[in-house]
């Protein structure tokens, strides 16, 4: 076509990305109510921490999520909502360090450096935590431009690391009953084999 | 509108599962005592009446509400989360019931809990520290694990106290999975078991334990991690080597068959030196034993508390 196309390919805060941002806030809102009702049980402090912990870890397995269904059910246009998705998923990471640091630690900085030292779960989350920052720092227009399309895509590779570190730190301080992280970590397989399986077939 | 019968549904479709086993569990108790705390409401005080009065382990610390108490619960057998066995545990018949003493022992016997709940009963305030972090104070009622050992005369041989819950899985939907070892299996030395702070629990806040607190009867060994004080005891066998443990079994390297409250060693994953008091918003300092280093100290002198953890 060399007319003007009939729709410019929509940017921003469109009406999709507001609702998604809209639905990635509502856990928070929800943990945020609950904890000024008092309605967060006998340990509120360790419900908050590990919520805002899960739904990190959630967050993160949706934006990975979003690619294969974008292709397998030929929907560009989803591939916008990676954004707002994977910077909510930071946002309550970040959430989530922050209150094991304030509410649960008190600041006590050298229990919490004995801890990220000492306790491989801790280890492995506080990795995946500064790997994500790189990817939420370079997550906007003037970035991706600066970068170039393939260094960024390249550097935001780092998630297929990053997930599986949070599914890791989340399995490593569960008891006994590893169902809940087995199941995290089943999806993310499957969502990073069906990445490798594209790729291999792409070489041959 | 349509008004109609509904013949489909007899009286124990509409009796919610809970009021029909507390209605049992108050008829054990006797009509009148059942009586009593019918007419006081909910379930006032069905065992203060039966207390000794005596009060040799006590504390001043805040109670743990019993609304935290009774729906905070590890109790696997219902469940690996904590608010699992509040929900499920009532599924749990606990009459009749016995606890079988046997293994190295004069008399062997089986004790039914009847028995136990006529004989004289005392209340103790303990704190109880969870291996996960968490603590609590509870008002216990119960009788001293000593005199319970007394009555099956263990020989020169019993060097070991061995106790298993009970594991039925038709009533009891965690132990239809294999998350640890089923029965519930845990131990103690015998001078630990004979320590005056060993503790049997048939109640707390002066009523009957609620089932998910480990009815109708469970251990209280407040100087170690609340995993060893096993719940819905059916069995006490005295043995002469040690006895295998459901949590040392699962993880060896975390759970030692000791298990004394000592903030100087860690759990592999994560430091024992803090815990959160429930109900507080501040963590605060784990004390060693407990804090009930007067009363146990002297049975660890000269071990290394790191190998034996």
């Amino acid at each position: 076509m060399l007319t003007k196309p009939a729709h410019k390919p929509k940017r921003g805060f469109t009406p999709d990305i507001i609702v998604v941002c809209l639905i990635c806030l509502l856990p928070l809102l929800w943990l945020v109510w609950r904890f000024l009702q008092n309605d967060l049980g006998v340990n509120p402090v360790e419900t908050l921490v590990r919520q805002l912990g899960v739904w990190g870890l959630r967050l993160l397995v949706v934006g990975l999520l979003i690619t294969p269904v974008a292709r397998i059910f030929k929907q560009p246009r989803l591939i916008r909502w990676r954004r707002p998705v994977g910077l909510f998923a930071f946002a309550y990471v970040a959430l989530h360090l922050t209150s094991y640091i304030a509410v649960d630690q008190f600041f006590d900085w050298g229990r919490i450096w004995a801890d990220i030292v000492k306790r491989p779960y801790i280890t492995f989350g506080m990795i995946a935590f500064v790997l994500l920052i790189p990817l939420a720092l370079t997550s906007f227009n003037a970035a991706i431009k600066r970068l170039g399309g393939v260094a960024w895509r390249n550097l935001h590779k780092l998630v297929y690391v990053i997930v599986p570190l949070g599914v890791l730190h989340y399995f490593l301080l569960v008891k006994a009953d590893k169902t809940m992280p087995l199941v995290y970590g089943g999806i993310v397989l499957v969502l990073l084999g069906w990445r490798l399986w594209r790729w291999i077939r792409r070489k041959v | 509108m349509l008004i109609r019968h509904a013949p489909d549904l007899t009286e124990n479709d509409v009796t919610p599962k809970e009021t029909y086993l507390r209605r049992r569990e108050i008829m054990a108790m006797g009509i009148g005592a059942g009586l009593s705390a019918l007419a006081g409401g909910a379930q006032a005080a069905q065992l203060t009446g039966k207390l000794s009065g005596k009060k040799t382990f006590w504390t001043n610390e805040a109670q743990t509400p019993r609304e935290a108490v009774t729906t905070y619960n590890n109790f696997y057998e219902f469940g690996t989360d904590k608010s699992e066995p509040a929900k499920y545990a009532a599924a749990l018949t606990t009459r009749p019931w016995t606890i079988k003493l046997d293994g190295k022992a004069a008399k062997p016997q089986t004790v039914d809990i009847e028995t136990l709940l006529k004989g004289a009963l005392e209340e103790r305030i303990y704190r109880l520290r969870c291996v996960e972090g968490w603590s609590m104070v509870i008002p216990w009622i119960g009788i001293p694990l000593a005199d319970v050992i007394k009555r099956a005369e263990p020989t020169a041989d019993a060097k070991y106290v061995a106790f298993e819950s009970l594991a039925r899985p038709k009533e009891m939907r965690g132990v239809r999975s294999p998350v640890l070892h089923w029965p519930y299996v845990e131990g103690l030395r015998i001078d630990e078991a004979m320590n005056s702070l060993a503790f049997l629990a048939v109640g707390l806040y002066g009523d009957l334990l609620p089932n998910q607190n480990g009815a109708p009867i469970r251990l209280v060994v407040p100087w170690k991690y609340g995993f060893k004080s096993i719940k819905s005891i059916v069995r006490i066998s005295f043995t002469n080597k040690q006895p295998s443990t459901s949590w040392n079994l699962s993880a060896p390297d975390e759970y030692g068959f000791y298990s004394n409250v000592n903030p100087t060693v860690d759990h592999p994953r994560w430091s024992q030196a803090t815990e959160r008091r429930i109900g507080e918003f501040r963590r605060r300092d784990t004390l060693m034993f407990n804090g009930y280093g007067d009363n146990v100290a002297h049975l660890y002198k000269g071990m290394d508390l790191q190998k034996y953890y």
